[in-house]
């Protein structure tokens, strides 16, 4: 890596010395061509470069995939359902998914040195986090192939047929798995397209595809930009449309299956308040306010991107805060100990400062920690505004990046009604030894997931996304089955 | 029959629990199935849908907050009171719809009984629908159904008793809050019912019953940002990708209609309640 | 006797009634009565074990390296309290440890002396003729440890005794019943007159973590000890298990580093028993670093209770310095 660790803030004696994962665990092909039944195969569209956002490194050119292409990937997805996934044993479906998710385990290490390289997050989170969840992911659904009677779905529940999905950068491998498992555990078989920036892991997913002997065409990945993603969404031939993503790319999907007989899931962006109230526990509020939206640099959709702090402690629990964001190491993703790394790509580094530069302008004040950032790649030091009004655009809009919009709240019905006030609905926070007011609060929140004195915590079992703008359906659990099925009688 | 002259019924929307004329002041004619005049119903406007939608989400803390067995009680409440206006109910439907009264009484014990139905779905769903997740960690997770909010609802068109209370029924079991569009042709038996849910214990404001035009107000429904759900199954024909493009715009939830319309009859299950629910995960550690 | 308790009376006890010194500002009014010491101790923000467990597994997870971890291998050796407290301790054993603690490894002189030997009071002048004058402290556990069951004239005798014998640093055990029965005061008092008769002595309090057992309890029994003016709070006794583990020593560290914050006193963290390897003291510095900070990662501030960890320590160093791994019989039996 050319990336030199930021130096420390102030002198300390216990300076952890580089601890770079290796990066000779991946084998990186000078360039990557599609995955269409089973085979890698050339893309007609115009090749793009995806680079290391660490460092700005060029890792590899990927194929572009165009409308005939994805013609192709969508024939061969319903000649796979037709013939081989749709009618085969679910036991063996079963089978298949457990291989897979035996087979990410094997090779864990791999995929997370990749996501990293292709995403810029943390080696830390995507060795504990993205890869082990992904595996859990495909474990998770294995099971459920040859249980779908006793989902409680309703009757003879029967797969959709071909579903074309759309995945984000945030956590490419992660969003994967959380679309191909149910997907195919429910008898569908996929087209999926990975986000433009962050394609790599999905290609290696596709090898995990031919270890496993899955049956070609089961499983399609066609890389590209949003015209690729489109030519999926608008397939005539597709029966399920996922998409996780911006609101705004949601919505133009939305329109774009409207009246057709494609069945839609949405998991969209958020702006999720983080309430701590005065009887919290403090260190782990703060802990769980760092989490919320430091996570993955803020790349988040569910980030706690609002803090709701009580006003009878906001000088604690920010100065708290501050003396905690102190000690967060920001650097080379690959170093064991880096806690925070690059911005995905210099487009999204670009919104993150417009949006802080017209947070300063609108009145809120910005403290960054020192920190120095390495000279090349995309950085941006974790950011807390407080003095932040309702009204100012970070506290609407998602930044979608490490920064924190503070605001305070007197009483509980204020710090709900200022929690719900927002278009979207995804996630939120509440810290609070009081277990009754945990409660009602969650009760009163309209978010699809309410994370009580913790924060940002993931599972397979547990179903999550989103009210109101932020999509809906369900991804996880038995309700994340019924996007896939026929006639599967749930929310 | 006397000869005693009939006191003939007003009929009007129903809004935020009372009964106002259009505020755009315009009728309608409806007429039964061969022609002859019934009534002159209200043509409801979109500033009285704008009304309804204010009326459905001041409602909606009250009715989604309530017990589901408090719920519950309310609309078997509807079934009772339904049930003692059944020969009016008959009557209308027959007339709106060309029935014989042996059907039309079919459709409105049918009708009464989907209320009872529903009415024993509310303490059901959180144990159906929602449940303990098994995390891979200390941590305590559920998830439960909540409702989505308001609902707009545009009615069937044909079936004017059991369709509307087919769609209608759901929608507030679950906890939402509605703005009900009727069928344009057979508004009666909805205002009627308006009637009978104004008598049954049902908040003001959790059903708004417009008679009028799915085809002037589904737009409107459809864009409006404080409506979370829609129900198109009563769109008119051709109409409903259009609204379903609009209602896109807010990330709506979308029912959409069957052509033709649905046999009414059928067991609907969780069909028509599952689409207007939310599922809400919380998390809590286990620790001592 | 000053402190006993008065769960009807809470004002019995007011100020004028007391005679042990007060705790150090802003604090100096919380110990005016039973029920004022009570309402500060429970108002305390409380602790989220599974959210404490998850941070010192976050922690758990620093890969310290090469510089790192020739540096933080000699910090700790610096700052190991070695310890011996047996039945069966003679003064044979425990010369044989204050050699030990001197030299730790004959083959490299550059190795830092540890920071103490632990021992029992009436080994204290054993242990203090073996040290001379090394620099090398010499503490002494008392109080009637480890169970702490006996009498207060009892364990000021017994500390006074260790002190007499050569002791600098005194080790007391804190009564866990009257603080397991919300008798506050009387474990204050006690610590109180222990720091009296501890003379110059410094003082370190065990918690005895394992029989407080909440994370809530430990905090507010380290800030129970602060107050008091113990110079150290420890984890263990080394005889109950579990002894120091991860988050009790976060929680205490949080505490500690909150103290400074508003009174401007630096008090220090000892956890004892049970850290056994070079992995876990490594861990244990790492959260010294990030949670207190780097201000406590001196053997002023910080210590082990250990007596195994020493050896492992030595074994790492060496395989630092030369290259290739070693065993057992190229470290010392103590």
């Amino acid at each position: 890596m050319t990336t030199a660790p930021p130096s420390p803030a102030k002198p300390n004696l216990f300076e952890y010395a580089p601890a770079p994962e290796s990066r000779s665990i991946v084998d990186i092909k000078p360039s990557y061509g599609l995955f269409i039944d089973g085979e890698f195969v050339d893309g007609t569209g115009e090749a793009f470069k995806t680079v290391n956002p660490a460092t700005e490194e060029v890792l590899t050119e990927v194929s572009s995939g165009s409308v005939a292409d994805v013609d192709r990937a969508v024939a061969a997805a319903r000649r796979a359902f037709t013939r081989v996934w749709g009618p085969m044993r679910p036991a063996d479906r079963g089978k298949y998914l457990f291989r897979i998710a035996r087979l990410l385990q094997e090779r864990a290490r791999e995929f997370a040195v990749l996501e990293s390289l292709d995403n810029g997050k943390p080696i830390r989170e995507s060795r504990d986090v993205d890869i082990p969840l992904a595996a859990a992911h495909f474990f998770y659904h294995a099971g459920w192939a040859d249980k779908l009677d006793f989902a409680g779905l309703g009757p003879n529940p029967r797969p959709l047929g071909v579903a074309g999905q759309v995945i984000p950068w945030n956590f490419p491998m992660l969003m994967l798995a959380w679309k191909v498992a149910p997907a195919l555990a429910t008898g569908n078989t996929v087209v999926l397209k990975p986000a433009e920036t962050t394609p790599l892991t999905a290609l290696l997913f596709a090898e995990i595809c031919q270890q496993a002997d899955l049956p070609p065409g089961v499983v399609n990945i066609v890389t590209g930009a949003g015209e690729t993603g489109r030519a999926v969404v608008e397939h005539g031939d597709v029966d399920k449309v996922a998409f996780t993503g911006s609101t705004e790319v949601g919505k133009s999907i939305a329109r774009a299956v409207a009246g057709t007989r494609k069945s839609l899931t949405l998991e969209l962006g958020g702006k999720a308040a983080n309430i701590v109230f005065d009887d919290a526990p403090i260190d782990q509020a703060v802990e769980g306010i760092v989490q919320g939206i430091f996570f993955n640099q803020g790349h988040v959709c569910c980030a706690g991107s609002r803090l709701l702090v009580q006003e009878n402690i906001h000088d604690e629990v920010i100065a708290s805060l501050q003396r905690r964001i102190g000690t967060l190491r920001v650097g080379d993703p690959l170093d064991k100990n880096t806690d925070i790394g690059a911005i995905n790509s210099a487009e999204q580094l670009a919104r993150i400062r417009e949006l802080s530069d017209i947070g300063e302008a609108e009145g809120a004040v910005r403290w960054q920690p020192e920190c120095v950032l390495p000279d090349r790649g995309f950085w941006f030091p974790p950011t807390v505004f407080t003095d932040v009004s309702p009204a100012h655009r970070i506290a609407r809009d998602e930044v979608f990046g490490p920064v924190l919009s503070v605001l305070t709240f007197r009483t509980p019905d204020e710090a709900v009604a200022k929690a719900n006030n927002t278009t979207y609905g995804l996630s939120a926070g509440i810290w609070t030894e009081k277990g009754s007011r945990i409660l009602k609060i969650a009760n009163q929140l309209r978010a699809g997931v309410v994370w009580a004195n913790t924060f940002n915590k993931f599972d397979p079992t547990s179903p999550f996304g989103g009210y109101k703008q932020s999509g809906y359906g369900r991804e996880g659990g038995r309700h994340g089955l019924t996007g896939y099925l026929k006639g599967a009688t749930h929310s | 029959m006397s000869d005693r002259l009939a006191v003939r019924k007003t009929y009007k929307l129903y809004v935020n629990g009372a009964f106002p004329r259009s505020e755009s002041g315009r009728t309608y004619e409806v007429a039964d199935t061969r022609g002859h005049f019934l009534a002159n119903a209200a043509w409801a406007s979109r500033k009285d849908a704008r009304d309804a939608v204010v009326a459905a989400r001041g409602a909606f803390a009250k009715w989604s907050g309530m017990t589901a067995y408090n719920r519950g009680q309310v609309l078997y409440r509807v079934a009772e009171v339904m049930e003692g206006r059944h020969a009016q109910f008959c009557d209308e439907v027959a007339a709106g719809e060309g029935l014989s009264s042996s059907r039309a009484r079919a459709a409105v014990d049918a009708a009464v009984d989907r209320w009872v139905w529903y009415a024993g779905w509310t303490d059901k769903l959180a144990a159906v629908l929602g449940g303990a997740n098994p995390v891979a960690g200390p941590y305590f997770d559920f998830s439960m159904p909540e409702p989505t909010g308001v609902v707009a609802v545009l009615a069937p068109q044909e079936s004017s008793l059991l369709g509307l209370v087919s769609v209608l029924a759901p929608v507030l079991a679950t906890g939402n809050t509605t703005v009900l569009v009727t069928s344009k042709e057979r508004p009666l038996p909805a205002v009627t019912l308006a009637e009978v849910l104004a008598t049954s214990d049902v908040p003001g404001g959790v059903v708004n019953l417009l008679t009028g035009d799915s085809a002037e107000l589904g737009p409107w429904l459809a864009e409006h940002a404080d409506v979370d759900g829609i129900d198109l199954t009563g769109a008119p024909p051709g109409r409903a990708m259009e609204f379903e493009r609009e209602a896109a715009g807010t990330v709506k939830r979308v029912v959409r209609p069957q052509v033709p319309e649905q046999d009414w009859t059928a067991d609907p299950g969780l069909s028509r309640m599952t689409p207007f629910l939310e599922t809400k995960t919380v998390w809590h550690p286990i620790g001592v | 006797m000053a402190g006993m308790t008065h769960v009807l009376d809470p004002d019995a006890l007011s100020d004028g009634a007391r005679l042990l010194p007060a705790p150090v500002d802003p604090f100096s009014d919380v110990t005016r009565s039973d029920a004022a010491f009570r309402a500060f101790l429970h108002g305390l923000p409380g602790v989220d074990q599974v959210g404490a467990e998850s941070r010192v597994a976050m922690l758990g997870t620093r890969s310290i390296k090469t510089t790192a971890k020739a540096w933080a291998i000699d910090t700790a050796i610096s700052m190991v309290d070695l310890t011996t407290l047996e039945g069966s301790d003679t003064p044979g054993k425990v010369r044989s440890l204050a050699a030990k603690a001197r030299r730790p490894d004959p083959g490299d002189l550059n190795t830092p002396p540890v920071a103490a030997v632990c021992v029992y009071g009436d080994l204290a002048g054993v242990a203090r003729q073996a040290l001379g004058n090394s620099g090398i402290h010499v503490a002494a556990v008392a109080t009637a440890f480890p169970s702490g069951r006996a009498s207060r004239a009892i364990k000021i005798a017994d500390v006074k005794d260790a002190v007499a014998n050569g002791a600098d640093e005194i080790d007391m055990v804190i009564d866990r019943g009257a603080f397991l029965a919300g008798r506050y005061l009387d474990v204050y008092d006690e610590i109180v007159a222990v720091k009296e008769a501890c003379g110059t002595a410094h003082l370190k309090v065990i918690l005895e973590t394992g029989e407080l057992v909440t994370l809530d309890n430990v905090r507010r029994a380290s800030w129970l000890a602060m107050l008091a003016g113990g110079d150290f709070i420890k984890t263990s006794t080394g005889k109950i298990a579990p002894a120091a583990t991860l988050p009790v020593c976060l929680v205490m560290l949080e505490a500690v580093r909150d103290f400074r914050a508003q009174t401007g006193t630096q008090i220090g963290v000892k956890p004892a028993g049970g850290i056994r390897t070079t992995q876990d003291a490594m861990k244990h510095l790492v959260l010294v670093n990030e949670t207190a900070g780097p201000d406590w990662l001196s053997p002023h501030w910080f210590r082990f209770g250990a007596s195994s960890l020493l050896n492992d320590l030595l074994l790492q160093r060496q395989k630092l310095r030369t290259g290739h791994y070693s065993g057992p019989d190229y470290v010392t039996v103590d």
